[in-house]
């Protein structure tokens, strides 16, 4: 794996390398001492352009535990916003020497620019790059589902899960889709028509406006809630909020006919009483605090598998 | 007196002969090889110094005239000039351009348009013919001074808010009016604003996927069928800017049928990229209107095929590298297209057999100039007509280099594809400024240059 842009960049075979590999690590978190020293002098940079920080201490998490130095930058606002073009801060990180960059950034496509444009050598991770993918969001869910569902082990051939939120803006959406039809599994999306992107059926999806009719038609393993931001409403996405928590909110009753087995599933962070009710969020199914931990689990894989292959210069 | 002999040359393609020019006209069409010692013993005792050109294999066509062309000065001269984008243009084969008005100060008053025009004049690579903004500042609130602009020594008749759409339905009303006092035209940048607000790329199967905000096509065609109904109501003519959509053809097509007096361009690019391109995120696959799909691709081609659509223009849009190279949603839109419009378009309408060479000629020389009524320029390769040439070399194949380039932008997205076709020579007013493939020498401005009539003799675009 030399970088991950995106989900679909990965096969099944990687795919469940990075799940087996996680599995690993997750069992080293539990010891005394939980540190791994496989990068150690190697220097894991943190590129976040955009303000995430559950997700930049997970990588820090990640690459602390792998013995890595780790360099977090904070590039306050993108060329975009006229701060430095991604290509200056790209020539600093190079000049710096460092091996990996995971990057957060508020445009679509800058992971892709920073590993395509020949600024820079490291490996780089895509943390999220606008409304295009968050891959290590999707192996992370992917790893909670296959704990969950699967035994720990394997693909996840056959699982049922529904997608719920704002597919239309939603990173975490494109890259879930593309990594859970790669393990096999049957992904449902449901979102109002406004929130779905045009071109959605192209995608190896299954997809519904009815959340009711999507959660009662077969059995359903797992729901996965997407964050939905109240700033839609102003651009007539949906009249209120009110109207989309009695649609398309996802709360205990809702869960109430699922198999015993099914789980809920958040990207976080929620908003609660909007797109997942407290007694959903908090209740048995709930597998959302048990993401966190496997965000860390999961990014070390990532980490480990795309540094500790190659060289030590 | 200047005289200049074309030797065996066959314009449009046809039976060859030796062209034979004095000063800025075509004198005479000789049979080939009819320009003997004898005929170039009696030009060198009336005219002096005779210059010639062997046109052995290549093909004479009436001067490019682009209705669409980005040269940025004043403002952005670290993207283009006037006189970097006048070169282009002459390696490109066009005799004449239309600078449009989205330039800073925007060229909404006659000051700023004779400013270009005179640059244009000086720098004599090729006609600069400016186009005058609609609306002050192109905001699409107020009318410029349109007539102001029109009565000046540039002598403007197309009008264009390019870059925006004169939105406003009134405003677009009273514009489309006001300029037939002066035969004017008004070129429309067809896109609704609030359906494309924040617009990355063609909403569609690649958007979805790439997550970048989508640029409907509805957007572009609403505008279309409206502005339609509007020239049609006041017994105006429009002029449809970069047509993108299988749509808008499908729409003008109907226009046509109805009698409305409707004339469309397409870019090179249009008729051969596709939204495809924008998987890599490289912005310089970034345009508006955007890279559309397959099908639309071929619609256009279609398009130009049935008379459709009009014109090919180029829509050379330079930018500096830092523009070019960021992330996708950061990028200038835009694309250089005067080195590369007619290799294009010999590539996407020619070698597939939607055009001939006359038919070229057409789209790229006589009806461009007939819809700008800009007066000599697309004549016919007659005697009696301006010496705007085009000489081209149908057999040769290159690979695109920007670095090679005049414009001084670099952001094609042909670089590295292979495509037909060579400008040999361009011939401004009997004058060559392009000779074996380079650049030679601009036309000196004389006082007969350019005279600001702006009034086309028998033109009949629509």
């Amino acid at each position: 794996m030399r970088h991950l842009l995106s989900a679909g960049d990965l096969s099944a075979a990687e795919a469940i390398e990075v799940l087996d590999v996680a599995a690993q690590m997750a069992a080293t978190s539990g010891r005394q001492i939980n540190k791994l020293p496989a990068l150690r002098g190697r220097t894991v940079v943190n590129l976040f352009y955009e303000d995430s920080t559950r997700t930049r201490l997970s990588f820090e998490a990640a690459a602390k535990r792998l013995s890595a130095d780790v360099i977090t930058f904070s590039a306050k606002g993108s060329s975009v916003s006229k701060g430095e073009s991604l290509k200056d801060t790209a020539l600093t990180l190079a000049a710096i020497g460092a091996d990996a960059v995971v990057v957060r950034h508020p445009a679509s496509g800058a992971a892709h620019r920073l590993a395509t444009a020949g600024w820079i050598d490291a490996a780089v991770l895509n943390a999220g790059d606008g409304t295009h993918e968050h891959p290590t969001q999707a192996l992370l869910d992917a790893f909670t589902l296959r704990r969950a569902l699967a035994g720990g082990t394997g693909d996840l051939a056959g699982v049922r899960v529904v997608i719920v939120g704002d597919v239309l803006h939603s990173r975490v959406a494109r890259s879930n889709v593309l990594l859970l039809h790669t393990l096999g599994a049957h992904v449902t999306l449901v979102a109002p028509p406004t929130l779905l992107p045009v071109g959605v059926g192209s995608w190896p999806c299954e997809v519904s406006t009815d959340l009711d009719e999507a959660l009662t038609r077969g059995p359903v393993d797992a729901v996965m809630v997407l964050r939905v931001q109240l700033e839609r409403m102003q651009a007539s996405f949906f009249p209120s909020a009110r109207e989309y928590t009695r649609r398309y909110g996802v709360d205990a009753t809702r869960l109430q006919g699922l198999p015993e087995h099914a789980v809920l599933l958040h990207p976080g962070p929620m908003n609660r009483g909007l797109e997942i009710s407290a007694d959903a969020a908090d209740g048995p199914r709930s597998r959302i605090v048990e993401q966190v931990a496997n965000g860390v689990s999961t990014r070390m894989a990532v980490l480990y598998l795309m540094l500790a292959g190659s060289e030590t210069p | 007196m200047t005289a200049l002999v074309i030797h065996d040359v066959a314009p449009l393609g046809g039976e060859r002969v030796d062209l034979v020019v004095i000063d800025a006209v075509i004198d005479a069409l000789l049979p080939a090889h009819g320009a003997d010692a004898a005929v170039l013993e009696g030009l060198r005792r009336n005219h002096g110094e005779v210059a010639r050109v062997d046109g052995a294999g290549l093909i004479a066509l009436p001067g490019l005239v682009d209705l669409h062309t980005h040269l940025r000065e004043p403002g952005r001269e670290d993207a283009e000039t006037v006189l970097t984008g006048s070169r282009a243009a002459a390696r490109g084969g066009f005799t004449a351009v239309h600078a449009m008005a989205n330039t800073a100060p925007v060229a909404d008053t006659a000051g700023v348009v004779e400013q270009v025009w005179r640059l244009g004049r000086e720098a004599g690579w090729t006609e600069v013919r400016p186009v005058g903004a609609v609306t002050l500042g192109l905001e699409g609130k107020q009318l410029a001074e349109l007539g102001a602009m029109a009565d000046s020594a540039a002598g403007v008749r197309v009008f264009s808010d390019d870059g925006h759409c004169v939105d406003d339905a009134l405003v677009m009303r009273r514009a489309l009016e006001y300029v037939r006092a002066f035969d004017g035209v008004i070129a429309q940048h067809a896109q609704e604003p609030r359906l494309t607000d924040g617009a990355q790329m063609h909403e569609g199967t690649v958007s979805s996927v790439l997550g970048l905000r989508g640029w409907p096509a509805v957007a572009e065609e609403a505008i279309i069928a409206r502005d339609m109904l509007l020239a049609d109501h006041v017994g105006s003519r429009l002029h449809v800017c970069h047509v993108s959509t299988a749509g808008s053809v499908e729409l003008i097509r109907w226009g046509r049928s109805r009698g409305v007096a409707v004339t469309a361009e397409v870019t090179p690019h249009h008729l051969v990229l596709d939204h495809e391109r924008a998987r890599g995120y490289d912005p310089l696959f970034k345009v508006n209107p955007p890279l559309r799909t397959a099908d639309d691709v071929a619609a256009l081609r279609a398009g130009v095929a049935d008379g459709t659509i009009d014109i090919v223009a180029t829509d050379h849009a330079p930018h500096p590298p830092e523009a070019k190279e960021g992330e996708w949603a950061g990028a200038a839109m835009g694309m250089t297209g005067l080195e590369t419009a007619l290799s294009v378009a010999i590539h996407a309408l020619v070698e597939p057999g939607h055009l001939d060479w006359a038919g070229l000629a057409r789209v790229m020389s006589t009806a461009p100039a007939a819809i700008g009524r800009v007066a000599g320029q697309g004549e016919p390769l007659a005697a009696g007509s301006t010496a705007n040439l085009v000489l081209l070399d149908p057999a040769a194949r290159a690979v695109v280099d920007p670095a090679q380039h005049a414009s001084r932008g670099r952001n094609t997205p042909f670089a590295g594809m292979e495509l037909p076709g060579a400008v040999v020579a361009t011939v401004l007013r009997g004058h060559p400024v392009v000779l074996g493939g380079r650049l030679a020498t601009p036309r000196p401005a004389g006082p007969e240059q350019g005279s600001g009539s702006g009034s086309a003799p028998g033109a009949s675009a629509r």
